[in-house]
This record gives C-alpha cells, structure tokens and sequence, in this order.
C-alpha cells in the first residue's frame, strides 16, 4: 500500500491523489485516443460506432450521476431533458446557428428548462420526486407530439448533420471525426466534474446527500444547491441528447421514453452510485449487453437451431442484472474494482467485512 | 344522460386504479418502502385468473378460480418481500424504488411469455349483463367493481385502525426499532403486508379484466395509480381511493370536453399540479423532518 504523505493543504483536493495514478489516467487517455487506430487497421468502424454511442450514454449517465449519485435525489426522467437537448439542437440548427454555438446553448437552455419545471418538484424529496420525475417522463412523448412544429411529433425529425468551421461531421460518413468529437465533450465534462467535486458547491451536493439536515446546519442553502445540482444534471442529459441525436440520426417521439430514462438510472446503480467511473462502467454493460444478446441469439439459432424471440426478454434481462446488483453488490461495478484493489493492496490483511456499512432503521416521515 | 354515462365508467376505472393505489399504500404505511410494480401485480393476478378460468387454459369455474388466484397472488407478495425485499432490509428508499422498477421489467416480460402479448379479457359469468334504467346503461361488472372497492376499503380502514395486527403494521412503519423492542415481529410483518397488498393487487387485476382485456404492458396503468396515491397522500387509504377516483374521473371528461390529447396528459398533470402546491397530498400527513 502506498502511504501519501501531504506536505501541502492542497494536496487534499489536488485532482490526482499521487503521480502513479496520474501516469494510470495518462495511459487511459492515450488508449482511447488511439482506439480508431485499430479500427482504421480492420478498415471496419462498425464497432467504433458502438464505442461512441457508449460514451453519449455515459455523458447523460454523469449527469444523472451528478443528481443521484453526488446530491441522493432520485430522477425517473432524465430522458425528458435529453429530449429537450436533442429537439433544442434540431432546431437551432436548421434556423442557421453554428453547431458550436448550438450545442452548448441546446445544453444550457435544456438545463434551463429542466430547472424550471423541476423548481416546484425540488421541494420533494424522496419517493414523491421519484414519482414527479416519472410522471414527467411519462409526459414526454404526448408533449413532443404536440408540439408538433418543433418536433415533427410522430413522424419524426432528421438530425442535420455537423459542420464545424465547414468540416462536415457524420456519423456514418466520419466515423472517426464523430469519434473525436464526442470523446473530447466527454473529457471536457469529467475534467469539470472532478473540479466541481472539489469546489465548495460540490462539497454541499454530497453534504445534502449524506444528510439534508445536517447540510442545512452547515449553513448550506437546500433549494438553491438542489437547484443547481438540478441545472448542472439537466445541462448534461442535454448534452448528451444532442450528441445522441446527431448518432441516431432520426428521432421520434419514442426515442426518449420512460425505458430510456430507466436505462440511465439502471446505468448508474450498475456502474456504482457515487463515483464518476460507475457512469462510465455503466455505459459500457448497458452498451454491451444488447450486442451480447443478439450475438447469444445468433450462435443458439446457428449452432442449436433454437430460436429465441421473446419480446421484452432484453429489458427483463436487464432488471434481472440490476436486482443482482442492488441485493448483492450495492456499490455497483465500481465498488467491486475498489475491493479487489483494497484487497491486493492491503494483502493479506483484507478483512471480509471492510466495505460494510452500518444498517440504518427506518423512521417515517408521516405524522404519529 | 351523456355525463352521467361518463362519470359512471369514470367511477368504475377510478376504483380500479383506487384499489391499485390502495395495495400501494398499504406497503408504504406498513414498510415505508414503495412499490412501483404494484401495477405488474395487478397484471400478474389478472393473467393468473384468467389462466384459471379461460376455456384456452384451464377452464377452472369462475367462483373457484377467483379466490385461488388472490390466495397464489398473496403468497407471491410474501415470497417477494421473503426472499428479495427482506434483504433489502436498512438500505436507502431510492434502491427500493429501482428493485421494484426492476421487478415490474421482469414481471411483464415472464407474463408476456406465459400468457403471449395479446390482449385478453377474462370470462365472467356476468360478461355483457348490464341494467338499464331510464336512459342508463350500468354493467353489472362496473357496479361489481363500485361495490367491491367500497367493501375493500371499508375492511382496510377497520383492520388498520381496529385489530391488533393492523396496529402493529402502522407501528412497525413508525418506527421499526422501537417496534422490535415492543416485540412486534416486524419482519414478519412486513411480509405479511406484501402478502396482503399481492391480494388487493389480484382483486383489483380480476376487476379490471372482467371489465375489458388487458396485455402485460397493461401493467404501466400502475403508473397512473401511484399519481393516484400521491394526490391522496401517501399513506392514507380514503385518499388513495379518492385520488384513484379523481384520476379515474378525470380521463373521460377530459376526452369529451377537452381538446385532444389532453386526456393522456390530464392525471400526469393533475398530480404535477398537487405536488406543487399541496406536496403531501389531499391527506396530507408528511411533516418536516426535525433534528
């Protein structure tokens, strides 16, 4: 194990806690980098695009993350604010706005809009917020139909393609330029997420998730910090909706259903609630898993003659995987890797019981 | 005659989703955690009945099929709260949520699997008997399903507030602690709660398919129950009916008076609307948390 010793205030918030893990976060950046190389070698970027498909989910997976994981407010519409991102950009777009213009303002006004509709929920906590949010986001749909001018409504709408200072982006014709692009929105957002986290307003997010009572003492504003928690999550989903708009190429007013939105909030428990990486762990199951079954289904058809064609047999898969986790893994994917490195790292002095957390009873919060 | 006409059906799927509303309740006041798959339940007793009594299944008679399947489906409750919920046990509400989410997922799919996708009404001896009176058509399924919910309720209200064992369960939700320390049993308790909440859901699933077909995907209605929940206030079983009869109400007259679209959106709203200004609910009973 490796003793830190601190020999500055600093070094309590400095973004990497030693130089080994900032060497381990290089590499990293230099193998995504160097990801397309590979594909450019089998001259094939199917499965570039599904890397870059992962990391869209992802973006809206930190954004939920940001609410949920860092602030404990739960969301069941997350998919609503993509929306809003998504449509916002379309018709930024065809009304003659750069895209380096629209998207970050399609980011901001969706979190804007978030913001406003979600101000009267915030008062909620708990089980009605969780109730609120899906009520929004079973609203969704019916409100992109009738909206119909800016939406297209059931028909759908076309995604315009990128154009940066005349380069033209495409998802399928410039995989790779696509690639790039989303890769550095990604990094720009986990670079401002880890400075977030450090700041005094991101201190307080994990304060009112720890304890709103204990926050309030602190001298922490609830609704203004939950406001803002709020706006910084919605800008996210909105991002991500945006970039997820421009993979898709199409969307209707089924893209963003009360499914996606479970997927996200699925994302995050899977990758473990908490932690910047459980967004990006997530992603990659929630990516990796519709492939898996579709390949499983073709090598039983191909192989065993068995055809399985179960509606729904994806999404029960993915709460069966889901129910897994929370019973026998809460901390998510995430909190597994920490073991296993707790337990190499402090060899052979791993206790079983380490990671346990105190059971808490239950108090209503209803009158007696 | 045409509102009357209205409200009736209104009434009648009301108390529909009130029933979903109140086995919704009854886990929430009894084990402070909250079931969102409570509508999958619904379905899962409707099919299961319909698997007794329909002549491509079992053909059971009607009579014999109804109380089978509300006994299997409070055994299911029990067996869930036993087996996964218990586990559960001290962990955030927020996880609680998400499981049953999750649960519902899997419920329907094992439902559409079972039973296939296509809607399917249940066979009722009274399917298609109504009574007219002066220009009025009642189904007899739509009184059945009036009366049915009142009675429910009314024994609900008495065994909460009356017998030993309903007091418990709102001790056990009020602090599970210092209901251990009195000696309730309180994980038991619990279990028994999922039980009995597993039988409303039957009850409330037998209703709705002797009334019209119903597919898994029926089970999202459970969506709308909750709003339902929420408008009376969580927790309170008179407000989960009436919240379940507001919705209800609501739907119908909002797709005959209302312009269109507006009646999908109406209960959403409704609910958006009582949230923001009366968060608790009709009966409210939620108070600021105190150091």
């Amino acid at each position: 194990m490796q003793f830190v010793f601190k020999t500055s205030y600093d070094a309590d918030i400095s973004l990497f806690k030693h130089g080994a893990q900032a060497v381990w976060y290089g590499l990293l950046l230099l193998l995504v980098l160097s990801t397309p190389l590979y594909f450019v070698a089998i001259d094939d970027a199917y499965l570039l695009g599904e890397i870059t498909g992962i990391l869209i989910l992802a973006i809206a997976g930190m954004g939920l993350m940001l609410l949920t994981g860092h602030t404990g407010l739960p969301s069941l519409g997350h998919a609503t604010f993509m929306a809003l991102g998504c449509y916002l950009n379309i018709n930024l777009l065809s009304e003659g706005v750069p895209w380096i213009v629209a998207f970050p303002l399609s980011g901001l006004m969706a979190g804007v809009l978030g913001t406003m509709i979600a101000l009267p929920v915030l008062r909620l906590h708990g089980v009605y917020l969780a109730l609120a949010t899906l009520a929004m986001s079973m609203l969704t749909s019916d409100f992109v139909v009738i909206a119909e001018p800016w939406t297209g409504g059931i028909a759908g709408a076309v995604v315009p393609d990128i154009n940066i200072f005349g380069m033209e982006i495409n998802r399928y014709s410039t995989p790779y330029k696509f690639y790039y692009l989303v890769l550095l929105v990604t990094i720009l957002l986990v670079w401002f997420y880890r400075n977030l986290l450090r700041s005094p307003t991101g201190r307080s997010f994990t304060a009112i998730r720890d304890s709103e009572i204990s926050a309030r003492a602190m001298g922490i504003n609830l609704m203004r910090t939950k406001a803002m928690s709020f706006f910084l999550s919605a800008t996210a989903a909105g991002l991500s909706g945006a970039l997820f708009g421009h993979s898709a190429g199409y969307v209707t007013n089924e893209t963003f259903d009360l499914v996606m939105s479970i997927t996200l909030l699925l994302m995050i428990v899977i990758g473990g609630l908490g932690f910047i990486h459980g967004a990006f762990f997530g992603a990659v199951v929630v990516g990796i898993i519709p492939v898996a079954i579709a390949n499983g289904r073709t090598f039983l058809a191909t192989t065993f003659d068995v055809n399985i064609n179960v509606p729904g047999l994806e999404s029960a898969l993915f709460a069966f995987i889901l129910i897994c986790f929370i019973l026998f893994e809460p901390m998510g994917l995430y909190g597994r890797w920490l073991k296993i490195r707790t337990y190499f790292e402090l060899f052979p002095f791993y206790r079983k019981d380490m990671f346990k957390r105190q059971k808490s009873y239950l108090k209503t919060d209803r009158l007696q | 005659m045409d509102f009357l006409q209205l409200v009736i059906s209104g009434l009648a799927n009301g108390c529909v989703y009130g029933l979903i509303a109140l086995g919704f309740v009854l886990i929430y006041k009894a084990t402070e955690a909250v079931n969102f798959a409570q509508g999958d339940f619904m379905m899962l007793g409707a099919f299961i009945c319909i698997g007794f009594t329909n002549h491509e299944y079992m053909s059971l008679n009607f009579w014999l099929a109804v109380p089978l399947s509300i006994f299997l489906m409070g055994i299911l409750g029990y067996l869930f709260n036993w087996g996964v919920l218990r586990h559960m046990f001290g962990q955030s509400q927020t996880s609680v949520v998400i499981l049953t989410i999750a649960l519902g997922f899997i419920i329907r799919f094992l439902a559409g699997a079972i039973w296939s996708h296509e809607p399917t009404s249940l066979e009722t001896p009274f399917a298609g008997q109504d009574i007219r009176t002066g220009g009025l058509v009642l189904g007899i399924d739509e009184i059945l399903i009036v009366v049915v919910t009142a009675v429910l309720t009314l024994i609900f209200f008495l065994f909460f507030s009356r017998t030993r064992i309903g007091l418990a369960m709102q001790a056990a939700s009020q602090n599970q602690l210092a209901a251990y320390y009195m000696g309730i049993p309180v994980k038991r308790i619990q279990s028994l709660v999922w039980g009995l909440s597993g039988m409303v859901a039957a009850v409330a699933g037998i209703l709705f398919a002797s009334k019209g077909a119903i597919d898994p995907s029926t089970g999202l209605l459970g969506i709308k129950a909750f709003a339902a929940a929420a408008i009376g206030g969580f927790g309170s079983l008179p407000g989960a009916l009436l919240g379940g009869l507001i919705i209800g109400l609501s739907e119908p007259l909002a797709s005959r008076y209302g312009p269109p679209g507006v009646s999908q959106i109406a209960p959403y709203a409704i609910l958006l609307l009582i949230l923001i200004f009366r968060p608790g609910g009709i009966f409210s009973q939620t108070q600021q948390k105190k150091v």
